[in-house]
């Protein structure tokens, strides 16, 4: 590639980066630093009631981390250890929860643990119903990322180990889990900064009392209009998600172990004994409960809101006086198809430009697309709403919604891609042209095919991820323009039965579109590289 | 016919290729026997036009092709890791690099190249539900169908399992004869390349230290690198004088030779004395490691020997081959 078509390349991404992420993100130093002659970081710190809020987000953030560990690991060992029948559908049905809208799950645990829950016990506004969400939503990452290097570890290790003598348990924390560590480290890093900045759930869930930094922020920002404690607050959390990021990079460094992964037809046994079934089926049916139950409660409740069994509640959304219903779905699909265009069109050429050069400029511009991934959407949201009046004021532009969606569906769309885009640009290309293709000719047979179904899988990610963002609309959405989350929130927001039934049928509403934009993906995913 | 001028290449600052000449008569399979990292896969991208040489010209039927790109020489190439398009069925990329014709006449000719690697009625397939024997063959079946002029061979059987690899190569030579179509194939493994190769060109220190046909390079190696690259590892240091060839230092020239194991029997009489180092069992009779003067040497004899025992050894004149240098 040359230096003029790389530099071509880069220009639309970077550009879109400048304007929307780094500017944001310097306006908000700005305003934290330089407004009330820094006297706001004094004013942070020394307020109790904030510090107690950090300290929340914290411990809240560990605690959710650990305990997603736990429930997560005996189900990450039966889908990486075993071969039975329906385990690809398992594995499927365990991530649903990952993508499941932040307003979603709120609604759905509402449903479950709300003052009128079905488990009886009314706990919104504690801990206890934050922490339930927060292991809910990320089972999946653990399953995922820990179970992806689990199923491919040579199971010859395990079987050494015995035969030196080691006990099962002995096996497990002497071999088996040291080879993990390194994946435990990345998806406990993934979930930390998850559970950190998690904003729609905590809101929901936490009531008046709890808050993390996440929602103080928008709370300072959006209806104390103290801009300055915000801005402090923004920098506060992303001191802390760059000091976890950096630990977990320098952890990784010192730990990787080179070991030969096998692959997984290899390392999956089929379950032998009748003691193995029961755990199998056990561990199984009891993450299933936890993965399925929220969502199933929902879709339930939904449907007996209005007392009897039926769809009342799907009903009253049409005419609600208040909550422009029809417009909110309206709004969701047309960001979401703007927002996808938009992530396509930074994306693709950044991860074309990423995956032909190697060396420091590449992996530096690779990081630099990766940052607004570790940034929160509400610190996004946020910068947006102070730093973009000037010198042309684009807050009340309708644009900025799938700007902003975009911003966080960029990384999804470089990270599925470049991968992909490598493999066809090595051995593939190599082989079309020994098979006599002229470049034009390879382009359009193998680079193009690839490269779209690539761009399919990053879209319908964009997709899915603007139609469930929350965090940064809720700053960006004009009043009379709501999406779908956020006409979910208003709903929670008013008193009464039937808000809460119309809350729970527009979150099935939500989460059935959800799911077709990530069922497009698995059948536009194909075998080979990139596979994720 | 293609010939290879003092092909030089480089990676960087490490030289891989310091001058190789080669050349591949029409309808001749020549296998390039190398190391690992021996810049054989170097060797074969200069040929496709995959990797520009830093010197050295490559010559097909007299015309230099220095300025033909890799998608107009018309020679076809079987990666490594065979490469095959993931988007593709197997019938898409077996026709990849078929000429434009009518679709009938192309999907007859497909049929007709899949029958050839044995593996007929699987156009549909997926690739990636291909095992790596088959997909091998997908990709052998992919490179000859546009009748190439020349094909390359990248390590073709190097990712298949041992047992496999013998019946594989026999079926790649056969596939390659009924095509008639000229080939480079290299590797690193000497019995993959007898079983092939029409001619052998042995390539070590960037430079080919030896051609010929396998059974003459069999018989005379020549230098002890090169034996070492045809798997003729029993290198013993020898003394040459009037009367012949003798084990250990002696009066006479010194030298260093192969003995070939199937040549030494263990007699009683014999004129060689060695200690057994170790026996192990092997099929057809015990390997026997025997400590004998000027180094040590394998054999395989009908029946176990104690190690330690001292055992006589008749080593009969063509049992050893001098080696240069």
């Amino acid at each position: 590639m040359s230096r003029r078509t790389a530099i071509g390349l880069a220009v639309v991404p970077v550009l879109f980066l400048l304007a929307f992420f780094v500017w944001p993100v310097a306006s908000i130093l700005a305003t934290g630093l330089v407004e009330e002659g820094g006297k706001a970081f004094t004013r942070v710190l020394t307020n109790e009631r904030l510090l107690g809020v950090a300290w929340f987000t914290l411990w809240q953030a560990v605690v959710s981390t650990v305990l997603t560990v736990l429930v997560a690991m005996p189900a990450t060992w039966v889908l990486a250890r075993f071969d039975f029948r329906g385990r690809s559908l398992v594995r499927a049905v365990a991530t649903v929860p990952f993508v499941l809208p932040t307003v979603v799950v709120g609604t759905a645990f509402l449903a479950l643990v709300g003052p009128s829950g079905v488990l009886g016990v009314d706990l919104h506004g504690t801990v206890w119903a934050i922490l339930g969400a927060h292991v809910f939503f990320n089972i999946a990452v653990v399953v995922r990322v820990v179970g992806g290097v689990w199923g491919h570890l040579d199971p010859r290790l395990e079987d050494a180990a015995r035969s030196l003598g080691a006990s099962p348990w002995q096996t497990f924390t002497r071999v088996t889990l040291p080879l993990l560590r390194p994946a435990l480290a990345a998806a406990s890093s993934i979930v930390f900064l998850f559970t950190l900045t998690s904003f729609g759930t905590v809101l929901i869930l936490g009531g008046p009392r709890i808050a993390t930094v996440e929602v103080e922020i928008y709370r300072r920002s959006a209806l104390f209009l103290d801009l300055p404690a915000a801005a402090v607050l923004a920098l506060l959390q992303m001191v802390g998600v760059v000091a976890a990021l950096t630990a977990y990079s320098r952890y990784q460094e010192r730990h990787t172990v080179e070991q030969t992964l096998r692959p997984v037809q290899e390392t999956a046994r089929r379950i032998q004994t009748g003691r193995e079934r029961g755990l199998v089926a056990g561990i199984l049916g009891g993450t299933g409960v936890i993965v399925i139950g929220p969502p199933l409660v929902l879709v339930w409740r939904s449907l007996t809101a209005g007392g009897g069994f039926g769809l009342q509640a799907y009903r009253a959304l049409r005419s609600d006086a208040l909550v422009p219903v029809g417009a909110a779905v309206g709004n969701s699909l047309g960001f979401a198809v703007a927002a996808t265009l938009i992530a396509l069109g930074v994306g693709l050429p950044a991860a074309v430009l990423i995956a032909a050069r190697r060396g420091r400029i590449s992996r530096w511009f690779d990081t630099l697309l990766m940052l607004p991934l570790g940034t929160s959407a509400v610190t996004i949201g946020f910068g947006f709403l102070i730093a973009l009046d000037s010198p042309v004021d684009l807050r009340a532009s309708r644009a900025l919604v799938p700007i902003a969606h975009a911003l966080v569906a960029t990384p999804f769309v470089v990270r599925a891609s470049v991968p992909v885009l490598r493999a066809v640009r090595g051995r593939l290309r190599e082989a079309a042209a020994t098979l006599g293709a002229s470049p034009a000719r390879t382009f359009r047979e193998v680079d193009l095919p690839i490269v779209s179904r690539v761009a399919a899988v990053g879209a319908a990610f964009a997709f899915a991820v603007s139609l469930g963002e929350f965090g940064a609309t809720i700053f960006l959405a004009r009043p009379g323009g709501p999406t779908i989350p956020i006409a979910i929130y208003r709903f929670l927001g008013r008193p009464g039965v039937l808000n809460f039934g119309q809350a729970m049928a527009l979150s099935v509403l939500l989460m059935a579109i959800t799911a077709a934009a990530i069922m497009a993906v698995e059948r536009a995913r194909f075998p080979g590289p990139g596979a994720f | 016919m293609l010939e290879l001028r003092d092909i030089a290449a480089r990676f960087g600052q490490l030289e891989v290729l310091a001058g190789v000449c080669l050349t591949v008569g029409p309808s001749e399979i020549v296998a390039v026997l190398g190391a690992s990292g021996s810049g054989k896969t170097t060797l074969l991208r200069v040929v496709a036009g995959l990797h520009r040489p830093e010197s050295g010209t490559v010559v097909w039927e007299g015309h230099d092709l220095a300025a033909t790109p890799p998608h107009q020489r018309g020679f076809g190439m079987v990666f490594q890791d065979f490469a095959l398009f993931p988007h593709l069925d197997v019938a898409g990329n077996v026709g990849f690099g078929i000429p434009d014709m009518p679709e009938s006449e192309k999907r007859s000719r497909v049929s007709e190249e899949l029958e050839r690697v044995g593996l007929a009625g699987y156009e549909t397939r997926r690739v990636g539900e291909l095992s790596g024997g088959q997909a091998q063959r997908v990709a052998v079946a992919r490179a000859l169908a546009p009748r190439p002029r020349l094909l390359l061979l990248d390590e073709p059987l190097g990712s298949l399992d041992r047992a496999f690899r013998r019946e594989l190569a026999a079926d790649l030579r056969a596939a390659l004869r009924s095509a008639g179509i000229p080939a480079l194939h290299v590797t690193h493994d000497p019995d993959e390349a007898f079983a092939v190769a029409d001619r052998i060109a042995l390539l070590h220190d960037g430079t080919v230290i030896r051609f010929g046909p396998p059974e003459l390079l069999w018989r005379a190696p020549g230098t002890e690198a090169a034996a070492r690259l045809l798997g003729l590892t029993t290198i013993v240091d020898v003394t040459v004088n009037r009367d012949g060839i003798h084990l250990g230092r002696g009066e006479g020239r010194r030298a260093r030779a192969i003995v070939r194991e199937e040549a030494v029997r263990i007699a009683a009489d014999g004129a060689v004395r060695g200690v057994v180092e170790d026996s192990t069992f092997r099929g057809p009779g015990h390997a026997l490691r025997v400590n004998v003067p000027g180094g040590e040497i394998t054999l395989v004899h009908h029946e176990r020997v104690e190690p330690g025992q001292t055992v006589g050894l008749d080593i009969p004149q063509e049992g050893f081959a001098l080696l240069d240098g």
